[in-house]
């Protein structure tokens, strides 16, 4: 054992090390920006978020030498155990846990909140991995296609029924480490954004006119396809379902989505909703970002974030004070920072030799992707308000934890990448 | 899926830089939300009299602000009790706020007064969104010349819309002085820059205050005033209608502008003063309006002096000319009546006499004059006379409000009788001050003072010096010359003092005093006569000149007359010695008539 763990560092991926503690530490920066108040100087203040922040810190930093210090063989052999230790946590926690913000997710331990559900995303991709490394016949039948999505469909209800609607849909993103295994289709993929685009389009324009749209598009496929008859009967068939589909929306958006959900999508699609009610987190936000300019502020001259104008100003909202402070410059350098992260996994995950680390990696990035996607979408209005942490920046242990745990266990595999196990 | 994830980054790349960088609206809207500007409101310049009497400060009060968009969940059951408001009333105050502006403070609740403030500002911190500024309210040390100081309010939309400056719930001077010396008395409004967090509380200065602007206080106002003339002549008009003027000949400076009925100056302060002023307004006897500049009457016998000074002007009497009255004027069937005195009578007597006969005639004399080849020319000729003397034109100085006065034009007689259907005898009554006339108590005292001056005046003012009492107002300083020569004026003024020395105004003589005046009774068909009276003093070398209006008061030597008479001993003597005269005006009530003295 003792060349192993001597080899360890110099094994492992160094931009994808020095990238994780840069932003970790961006994200230190900048909860110590958005917190800050003249009363408070020191950034080693435990009763501030900050301070926390930098215990959360260190507890990740242990734990990602504990991961690189364990044997690869132990996350591929005990896949499914940990899969199936977070189930019944996370169904405890329905029951034991405490509710913060109208979502039940949360273990009180003194001071500290523990929310199991950032923890059941490594879990879940644990799983998964293993399961689908597991099936050795090139030729998937209908039966190892459900399993995987019975596997996320496990914790996403539950997450769900924890009131968590942003965590269940980070599950989803597991549809794309999915698709690049082949098992789910293309079509599938397609037929999910088309549906997400009618969607939001049917709220924004009369659905006549979609539809109209969907008749033209359909009557010009079939001029480009005029001999083959089956497929012009499928592509009737399909045009007259978005149709349906298309009328089915308002009815879903009115009665079946909850008023808050439906506010979070018309704050994005309807300018003259009222900005001191559901449109101010989303006004704010923009503000914020929007007032930051070419340069921004400067580092702690922040007045919207430090002011408390913006909600949830160092987890979810964190992306504000970057914005304001740092400016275009900045948030663009963080994009940029991000895009290089997961295109390295993606790039790494491929060099896999064992199809468990590539298929780990897969996830490991979907989730990311995912998570950064959707929160910086949602601080500048490009996507509805859906609550989930920017990945290594935002504020909390439980995130951070688990994010940690996520990326050191595809950093532990990657060192054995030429390994088949 | 690299593609996928380079997308993303172009579009949140792109959506950011037309945020951050081309978008300007945001930059806005964060610093109206960070940043409480807070107006420095300059205390209003400081009224004095002529001897540097304090007579106009300020009070300090409170104003409570809100700004919407800060005001957080509340306890407003407690805070109405706070402010002792009704529910309905919060609400109905809460959305003009909020029609004003969600980012900008609007007035909640105006003028509160220093004990509650304390009190209100204690518990404040427990509702965001609400902050206190602080604002002067006027005072007035006497309570006297309302119509002259005029009364401040808070700015109408009109105002607003009109000029920049004002802001909803400013202070603006809407009338007298407070209104023309505005911009003087205002001075310049600052502004502090606080910023705020999101739950309203004040943080401390804005770039350490770089650009909060300090306010500029007003400047003060030295007026023409003087408070114990002022004081003593709202004293004798007590319980009567009608007006005093009394102005400094050789400057033109107004040295007492009484109207009465008046009212306390210190009613249409604060937030008393929409009821009081509704009050005011709907009181019979109309103490809003000022009688001395927007009164307008017939003069009466006083016009005399003027009709007699054109006689001698156009040569159509001399010095020595004679006449005697038979007690009454007539011609083709129109008879002007004339009171018993001596006859003949000559020019200086018959003024001393205020013989109507010899009015007339001097009157159609000069309209009759054959250098004109009709009616209209030397009508013409006769009205720029009169005109020369500030009657019939506005004054335009700095008080507000005037009225111009009547002197009919030619046209107006060719509207009634057709150009060639009026003649002397037409519109023989205003040789003696009757008929189409109208002259404001204010133009009556300034023909006083431009007899006393001997040809010319200087426009009557209200306001000596500005800022500093040596830093003199020189805008009225432009001498207007009547078109009489000024050799006619010694006669005429011989004549007016001869009128309070031995005529019809001997009666108000004063020992010591070389006063020259004229009585005018003018006819009022409505009721008792209009007492006038118009003197300067003393003759030579004149130091005030005044004019007094009692309306439905008889004659003016019985009344007018005295009023004035006391008024000149009080400013040349600075004290009042015939006791029994004063009291006898002290006590004379025209506006309950079971209480005049002379009804048996």
């Amino acid at each position: 054992m003792r060349p192993h763990q001597f080899n360890i560092l110099k094994d492992i991926d160094k931009p994808l090390l020095i990238i994780y503690v840069i932003l970790v530490f961006i994200g230190l920066a900048n909860i110590y920006a958005a917190e800050i108040e003249d009363t408070h100087t020191t950034i080693f203040d435990f009763s501030q978020s900050y301070g926390k922040q930098i215990i959360f810190i260190a507890a990740s930093f242990l734990m990602a030498s504990i991961i690189l210090s364990v044997d690869v063989k132990w996350f591929s052999t005990f896949g499914y155990a940990i899969y199936w230790f977070f189930i019944p946590v996370l169904i405890s926690v329905l029951i034991f846990g405490t509710e913060i913000k109208a979502t039940k997710a949360w273990f009180q331990i003194g001071s500290f909140a523990i929310q199991p559900s950032e923890f059941a995303k490594f879990a879940l991709a644990l799983a998964i991995a293993k399961y689908i490394s597991s099936v050795k016949t090139k030729n998937i039948r209908f039966k190892n296609r459900l399993k995987p999505l019975i596997l996320i469909a496990i914790p996403a209800l539950l997450v769900l029924m924890q009131n968590d609607v942003g965590t269940t849909l980070v599950f989803g993103a597991f549809v794309f480490a999915l698709y690049r295994e082949g098992y789910l289709s293309g079509i599938v993929l397609a037929f999910i954004a088309m549906a997400m685009i009618l969607f939001i389009l049917t709220l924004l324009v009369n659905e006549l006119f979609i539809i109209a749209g969907l008749a033209g598009t359909t009557i010009l496929i079939l001029f480009m396809i005029q001999k083959k008859k089956a497929a012009a009967l499928q592509l009737i068939g399909l045009c007259i379902a978005l149709s349906a589909y298309v009328y089915s929306v308002d009815y879903v958006f009115e009665n079946v989505l909850q008023h808050h959900h439906k506010e979070r999508i018309t704050v994005l699609i309807d300018d003259e909703i009222d900005m001191r009610g559901p449109g101010y987190n989303l006004n704010q936000s923009k503000i914020a970002i929007g007032s930051g300019g070419f340069w921004g502020k400067g580092y702690l001259e922040g007045t919207q974030t430090k002011l408390d104008f913006v909600p949830e100003q160092n987890t979810d909202f964190i992306f504000c004070t970057i914005g304001e402070e740092w400016g275009f410059f900045g948030s663009t350098a963080l994009i940029l920072l991000f895009l290089i992260f997961l295109t390295r996994l993606i790039l790494l995950a491929e060099k896999q030799r064992s199809s468990f680390s590539r298929i780990y990696g897969y996830c490991v990035a979907s989730i990311l992707f995912f998570h950064f996607a959707i929160n910086i979408g949602m601080t500048i209005g490009l996507v509805p308000i859906i609550g989930i942490p920017l990945p290594f920046i935002s504020y909390g242990g439980s995130s951070l934890l688990g994010f940690t745990i996520l990326l050191f266990i595809f950093l532990k595999l990657d060192t054995k990448k030429l390994e088949r196990f | 899926m690299i593609a996928i994830f380079v997308a993303i980054g172009v579009i949140f790349i792109v959506k950011l830089f037309s945020l951050q960088v081309l978008d300007p609206s945001y930059k806005l809207s964060a610093s109206q939300n960070i940043l409480r500007h807070i107006t420095d409101y300059p205390a209003r310049g400081l009224i004095y009299d002529r001897n540097g009497e304090l007579l106009v400060h300020n009070e300090p009060f409170y104003d409570l602000m809100v700004i919407p968009g800060q005001v957080g969940e509340i306890d407003t059951t407690a805070f109405c009790n706070l402010l002792e408001i009704t529910r309905e009333s919060f609400e109905r105050r809460m959305s003009e706020a909020k029609q004003h502006s969600y980012y900008q403070g609007s007035i909640f609740l105006s003028q509160i007064a220093k004990d509650s403030y304390a009190y209100i500002q204690e518990q404040l911190y427990k509702f965001p969104g609400f902050y206190v500024q602080p604002r002067t309210l006027r005072n007035y040390v006497y309570s006297t010349a309302a119509h002259t100081f005029g009364y401040v309010g808070e700015a109408s939309q009109r105002v607003i819309d009109n000029n920049p400056y004002y802001r909803p719930g400013d202070y603006v001077g809407i009338s007298g002085i407070e209104k023309y010396y505005e911009e003087q008395l205002r001075g310049e409004k600052g502004v502090k820059i606080k910023v705020v967090d999101a739950l309203g509380r004040e943080t401390g200065p804005y770039q350490e205050g770089r650009f909060d602007t300090i306010a500029n206080a007003g400047k003060d106002l030295y007026t023409t005033l003087d408070i114990d003339l002022q004081l003593y002549g709202e004293k004798l008009m007590q319980n009567k209608i009608g007006s005093i003027v009394a102005i400094e000949p050789s400057s033109g400076e107004i040295l007492s502008m009484v109207s009465s009925p008046s009212y306390d100056p210190n009613l249409l302060v604060g937030r008393v003063r929409g009821l009081n002023f509704r009050q005011l307004h709907t009181d019979t006897l109309n103490p809003i309006f000022n009688r001395a500049l927007m009164a307008e009457y017939p003069p009466g016998s006083v016009f005399k002096v003027i009709s007699t000074l054109i006689g001698l002007h156009e040569e159509v009497v001399y010095p020595g000319t004679t006449l005697s009255c038979p007690g009454y004027y007539h011609s083709r069937g129109i008879t002007v009546r004339c009171r018993e005195h001596p006859n003949p009578v000559n020019v200086k007597e018959s003024i001393k006499y205020s013989c109507n006969t010899y009015a007339v005639n001097l009157f159609r004399d000069v309209i009759d004059q054959y250098r004109f080849e009709n009616i209209q020319e030397s009508y013409t000729n006769w009205r720029n006379h009169v005109q020369s003397f500030g009657v019939g034109r506005a004054f335009n100085n700095d008080l507000p409000y005037e009225q111009r006065g009547l002197i009919a034009s030619p046209n107006y007689y060719d509207g009634i009788y057709g150009s060639n259907g009026w003649s002397s005898l037409t519109i023989m009554s205003l040789g003696i001050g009757q008929g189409e006339m109208g002259i404001t108590p204010m133009q009556l005292a300034n023909i006083a003072s431009t007899i006393g001056n001997r040809g010319y005046y200087k426009t009557p003012h209200i306001v000596r010096a500005i800022d500093d009492p040596e830093n003199e107002n020189n805008n009225f300083e432009e001498k207007h010359n009547t078109t009489i020569d000024e050799e006619h004026y010694d006669l005429i003024i011989e004549a007016m003092f001869e009128v309070v020395d031995e005529g019809t105004g001997r009666f108000s003589r004063i020992e010591g005093i070389e006063m020259a005046g004229k009585t005018g009774t003018v006819q009022n068909p409505h009721g008792e006569n209009h007492s006038v009276f118009i003197a300067f003093a003393p003759k030579d070398d004149p130091e005030i000149a005044i004019s007094v209006v009692i309306e439905n008061s008889g004659y003016g030597a019985t009344w007018a007359a005295p009023v004035a008479s006391l008024m000149i001993e009080k400013y040349l003597n600075r004290q009042v010695d015939r006791r029994w005269f004063e009291q006898r005006i002290l006590d004379a009530n025209f506006i309950n008539p079971e209480k005049h003295p002379d009804a048996e």
